[in-house]
């Protein structure tokens, strides 16, 4: 597949979107409403607010993630609300439906408990976990009202291409562009294992790990991070470099996972280098020295997604 | 008998074995020894256990499901993997091919299969695998009223009181994990394997590939690597197992071991009479990758609990000589009641 020179791309196709993924980590209350109020002045379109991890995380309620919604509404934002990534309770549920229920914001569904509250009634987005491999079931998930749909982060670049390709009817695509990759769920916590507790009383020992536990290997090797119920890769899935190629792909929004530290220029890099105003490869050099851990983009090239491709320099 | 017992289970409320076929002697112990529901695939990426020196062609299915039919059991084919970008058609005619066998049922995961299944063969019985990740009874609903899926097959996250509600608010039948090697992560979830080596159940059809897997010595022990990442050590005296990615030792904060879970196999004997009681309809057992001679024991095993516990569900016990011939064939020879028990997690 040819995708032509950056330059071309850019002053060719509509402006990429950029989204704030929902926060994947559990944040003193404090640290979350400080985040977001600085979010309202981020250069991204669109903020996806809730928890999506864990039920047991309560710091915030669901009356709490609408008044973060709502002010960052105010200041132009498209707000959506993410639904849980696995729902194992009659809690789980009864969350589902005040989130159903309210009729301010845009709901990402997570799983298909999720959508049988949406389909055919309230147009939503398709998240990543559902599962959406090929363009027949996009269209299945398209048809039950699904306006945008998020790339499972397994899908490489030529995948999510022959994707939009085949697909015939207008709907958004996002990737996920930066952070750690949310590989795998469980009922069991891993982190609370770690601290010799189970679940039910976990003492929550998330709120240690604001970017999650560091998992290695016995020679030494960053490899995944447990955050909770979720298990994450170390690396950070990075993008960046790979703008051309996503609007090749026909991706319309690009999604940013938050971490606990320099998002605010994470999304400037990105925002800045949409735009042109910032030279690709100064930009990745720059995000490269913000990241967590070292970067990956193993899916993206069609590889295991541990493994780093650095991209010819673009000048 | 079960007839000349006052307390025995109604036939209807009897729960279906469920068991694993890579081979064709692996079905056909299976079915001898007292299996309900043989399941099986296609030697390609269409199903959850796609290794070399498995599975079926259409020669060895037909022979299968005849055997199987003679006998009284059924052939469940299972095309549980997710259709891929470049390739999604290849399901569709799986789904064909299945129908045109003759299965009793096919076992599917993605929304986009059934969709097609449904529409173009109406009277193909469709079970929910494990890999559709549904785990509330709204869920399996959706896929009741967009499919008409007969069964769903639980993912192994649930505790029994958890599975109990989902039973009882839904028309579809519920299969459940019995026993076999336990997956941590939802099932259709986790892309760990994936991320170390490219290939998933998701995309390909198994976890942690074995040409993945490269074995070395080193000053340190014997090493498995998969993917080239490091999995586990093992010193002189303990037993190498197999480098599943989830199962592997690895260091938190300075801490060697299992973060994830030890290599443990999922045994629910004990649960069977409640299991039953709740409105379980079947007990699946995993390991279509295992030998015959594992399918043979297990079945047996589970024949003999299965029917203890139809025959007389008040004086249900796990015997011990049941327990002891699993534990020579479980994974590690450890056993665990998995999320079924609320501590585990």
């Amino acid at each position: 597949m040819h995708f032509g020179c950056l330059s071309q791309a850019l002053a060719m196709s509509a402006p990429l979107k950029l989204t704030l993924g929902p926060l994947l980590y559990f944040w003193p209350r404090d640290s979350v409403l400080s985040f977001y109020k600085e979010v309202a002045n981020w250069p991204v379109d669109t903020v996806y607010l809730g928890e999506t991890v864990c039920s047991r995380r309560r710091e915030l309620r669901l009356k709490d993630w609408i008044t973060i919604g709502e002010a960052l509404q105010a200041m132009g934002k498209e707000v959506v609300l993410s639904t849980f990534e696995l729902i194992e309770t009659d809690a789980d549920l009864r969350l589902l439906q005040s989130l159903v229920n309210q009729s301010l914001f845009r709901v990402e569904a997570n799983d298909m408990s999720a959508v049988s509250r949406l389909a055919g009634r309230i147009p939503f987005i398709a998240g990543p976990f559902l599962n959406i491999y090929n363009s027949d079931t996009l269209a299945f998930f398209a048809e039950q009202g699904a306006t945008r749909w998020v790339a499972n982060v397994e899908l490489a670049r030529d995948g999510i291409a022959a994707i939009t390709a085949e697909t015939p009817f207008s709907i958004e695509t996002e990737v996920f562009a930066y952070g750690r990759l949310p590989l795998a769920v469980s009922a069991r916590c891993f982190t609370a294992r770690y601290h010799n507790l189970t679940k039910d009383h976990c003492e929550f020992r998330c709120l240690n790990y604001p970017d999650g536990l560091l998992v290695e290997t016995q020679d030494d090797q960053s490899f995944l991070v447990m955050n909770g119920v979720q298990t994450q890769s170390a690396g950070v899935h990075n993008l960046l470099p790979e703008l051309a190629e996503l609007r090749a792909v026909e991706a319309t929004h690009l999604r940013l996972s938050p971490q606990s530290r320099h998002m605010a220029e994470v999304v400037t890099l990105f925002a800045q280098t949409l735009a042109g105003t910032f030279n690709p490869t100064w930009a990745n050099q720059e995000l490269t020295a913000l990241m967590p851990d070292a970067p990956c983009n193993g899916y993206w090239m069609g590889k295991p997604g541990i493994t780093y491709t650095e991209k010819e320099r673009v000048l | 008998m079960a007839a000349l017992s006052p307390q025995a289970t109604p036939s209807s409320a009897r729960m279906r074995l469920v068991c694993p076929a890579g081979t064709l002697p692996a079905l056909k112990v299976a079915v001898d020894e007292g299996a309900d529901d043989v399941y099986l695939g296609f030697k390609d990426q269409t199903n959850a256990r796609n290794f070399a020196g498995l599975n079926f062609n259409d020669a060895t299915i037909r022979e299968g499901i005849a055997y199987a039919h003679r006998k009284g059991a059924q052939v469940l084919i299972a095309l549980n993997t997710y259709p891929q970008p470049h390739n999604w058609r290849n399901w569709r005619a799986a789904v064909d091919r299945a129908a045109e066998v003759g299965a009793d049922a096919i076992i599917v995961a993605d929304a986009g299969v059934l969709r097609y299944a449904c529409k173009t063969h109406p009277n193909l019985r469709l079970h929910l695998s494990v890999q559709g990740s549904a785990t509330s009874h709204e869920a399996i609903n959706f896929y009741y009223e967009h499919f008409g899926i007969h069964r769903a097959v639980l993912p192994r996250v649930l505790a029994v009181e958890q599975a109990e509600k989902v039973i009882a608010r839904t028309p579809v039948e519920i299969e459940v994990f019995g026993f076999g090697s336990l997956s941590i992560m939802v099932e259709g979830r986790c892309a760990l394997s994936s991320y170390a080596t490219g290939e998933s159940p998701n995309t390909h059809g198994g976890c942690s590939p074995a040409k993945a897997i490269r074995w070395q010595t080193s000053s340190a022990g014997m090493e498995s690597r998969l993917g080239g990442v490091l999995i586990d050590r093992f010193a002189d005296n303990e037993h190498p197992g197999y480098p599943t990615l989830c199962r592997g030792r690895f260091r938190v904060n300075g801490d060697v071991y299992y973060p994830f879970e030890e290599p443990t196999s999922l045994n629910t004997l004990e649960l069977l009479q409640p299991l039953q009681a709740m409105g379980v309809k079947a007990i699946k057992i995993e390991g279509r990758q295992r030998s015959p001679a594992y399918v043979e024991a297990v079945t047996r095993v589970w024949r003999a609990a299965l029917n203890h516990c139809a025959a007389e569900p008040q004086h249900y016990h796990v015997k011990p000589e049941w327990q002891n011939a699993l534990a020579q064939i479980s994974e590690g020879h450890q056993c665990t009641l998995g999320a079924y028990h609320r501590p585990w997690r």
